[in-house]
């Protein structure tokens, strides 16, 4: 297994990729925050990775720490609300196992998922039934580990188990009341709707699944 | 949609370009870089050693925020992207501009997202520069949670701020801000009704669905839902409402004195406001409840939202004095 490698373009791709999503899934996620939250989760990931695409050019030649610490601060810096700290937390986080490399082994990636999830857990103060995206993260990092460190799984399927553990765990956000956000305070009302923020972090998954060699 | 922007991405940028420019007697964009362009100060700040005073939050609720910049009111606002909070950069950047060595308090409205970005600009500031930065969440909205600490901030940060920015130009040091701050808090109750959707440029049209002729008591802000929809009623019927869980949510008793803010949201017309504020003052006068001072416009909006709420500020003499206090803001200026 040791001989499976990440590499930067691999990284780099991810990130076009996530640019590519903020704008397409703009008006979907932002719909699912006007449910319950103030409608405004697809515009700000809009804004946090129009600010990516405008630097990326000149991030590239940077080690995967490095680029992904930028992309970080650049959504912390330009979104705001609690998503800019918690997916700029996330990315700040994510690239610090692989610290002056230019690729990675499947280890170093649960890692660095792991590196990025526990900072949205600390930051957002939230756990497993809150109806955040850590119901989307957590499970699905948890799933990473066991699948690929115990199950023995392939890279790509252990991912592929993360994704399915993931969209399992943001389905499982509609029905219940939320405990974090703005949606805290509507009580039973938010039953029904889909938490954004674990729909958005469930559809990050699915790019790192989908650009996985 | 009707609005009037131009590319809406840019709007926050091109609103704050023009209201700095508009009232350039009253305030400047900050220059330091980490400020990011998103920190009104008023020209007022570092005049004399005192407590710096910021408040900020999202923008989208003009005047609120960067209206009340100035002299013996706030001595910065930080503003974020519409209905979301400023960044973790320009909320330190605005105790670096503000602050004499006296330290600052943060004062904004009750929201997850704010007190992440706000609680990591206090702690850069403490890190890097030792200033002490204190917060006063305000959590003003009645119905937004029995549990008080888990209120939503709305047209009541007004007068919260409105308190510590008196406090803070009487001479407090930081202990005696908060405390004015957090007894303004504890005695300022509002609650609103919407019946209409704001629009988000970004989206091109309402932030959420809402038939013509529907009304939505107790909706946040920034939309977020209320307690109950149902088809528009009459203003009495509609205060009488709005006011029942206002008073009942502090022990009020005949000879009380209140300060009120009947509120417009945006799109609600002041003679609208004033057939409120009339019955607001019926109900009070049943009640044995004096008004002090009523205020009547708008002063927190969701840009064009339709829709109103009332604040009542439970007034003793050092509440008093605090509100009347000499200020002189673009939006708010009293002598």
């Amino acid at each position: 297994m040791s001989d499976y490698i990440l590499s930067k373009d691999y990284f780099l791709g991810v990130i076009d990729d996530l640019i590519v999503l903020a704008e397409e899934k703009k008006v979907y996620f932002s719909e699912l925050d006007s449910a319950i939250g103030d409608g405004d989760h697809g515009m700000n990931l809009s804004i946090g990775f129009r600010e990516v695409n405008k630097n990326l050019d000149g991030w590239k030649g940077e080690d995967i720490n490095s680029i992904f610490k930028n992309v970080g601060t650049a959504l912390l810096d330009k979104v705001g609300g609690a998503s800019g700290p918690l997916y700029g937390g996330f990315f700040s986080k994510f690239g610090v196992p692989a610290k002056g490399k230019e690729a990675v082994d499947f280890d170093e990636f649960i890692e660095m998922m792991e590196a990025g999830v526990a900072i949205i857990e600390k930051r957002g103060k939230a756990v497993v039934g809150d109806k955040t995206m850590v119901d989307t993260l957590r499970p699905a990092v948890d799933a990473l580990k066991k699948a690929y460190q115990e199950d023995g799984l392939a890279p790509k399927e252990a991912m592929k188990k993360a994704l399915d553990v993931g969209s399992a765990g943001s389905d499982s956000t509609i029905p219940i009341i939320a405990r974090k956000g703005r949606a805290m305070r509507l009580g039973e009302r938010a039953i029904g709707h889909r938490d954004p923020g674990s729909a958005s972090s469930a559809a990050i998954l699915e790019i790192f699944y989908n650009r996985m060699p | 949609m009707k609005r009037l922007i131009n590319d809406p991405y840019d709007v926050v940028e091109e609103m704050l370009a023009g209201y700095v420019t508009a009232h350039k007697d009253h305030v400047v964009l900050d220059s330091a870089s980490e400020a990011q362009g998103r920190v009104v100060v008023s020209k007022s700040a570092k005049q004399k050693d005192k407590v710096g005073v910021i408040i900020g939050g999202g923008s989208g609720h003009e005047p609120l925020f960067l209206g009340y910049v100035g002299k013996g009111f706030a001595d910065a606002a930080v503003i974020g992207n519409i209905n979301t909070s400023p960044s973790p950069d320009p909320c330190y950047a605005s105790v670096k501009a503000v602050d004499t060595g006296k330290g600052c308090i943060y004062l904004y409205g009750n929201y997850a997202g704010d007190v992440m970005n706000f609680d990591m600009g206090a702690e850069k500031a403490d890190e890097e520069d030792g200033i002490r930065v204190e917060t006063v969440l305000i959590t003003d909205d009645v119905i937004s949670s029995e549990n008080i600490d888990d209120r939503r901030g709305i047209a009541g940060d007004f007068f919260v701020f409105k308190a510590a920015g008196a406090k803070a130009e009487m001479g407090g040091d930081l202990d005696a801000v908060v405390a004015a701050a957090k007894k303004c808090n504890d005695v300022t109750r509002t609650m609103g009704v919407a019946m209409s959707s704001a629009t988000l440029p970004s989206k091109g049209g309402p932030i959420f669905e809402m038939e013509d002729g529907d009304m939505e008591i107790g909706m946040g802000i920034h939309g977020e839902p209320g307690v109950r929809r149902g088809k528009i009623e009459p203003a009495d019927k509609v205060i009488d409402q709005i006011m029942a869980p206002i008073l009942a949510d502090l022990p009020y008793e005949s000879g009380d004195e209140v300060y009120v803010l009947v509120n417009s949201l945006g799109a609600t017309p002041l003679m609208d406001l004033h057939i409120c504020f009339r019955r607001v003052a019926e109900i009070l006068a049943e009640k044995g409840i004096t008004i002090y001072k009523s205020l009547i416009g708008s002063f927190a909006s969701s840009m064009d939202m339709a829709g109103m709420s009332v604040t009542l500020v439970k007034l003793d003499d050092e509440i008093k004095e605090l509100l009347d206090y000499p200020c002189d803001t673009p939006y708010f200026k009293q002598f």
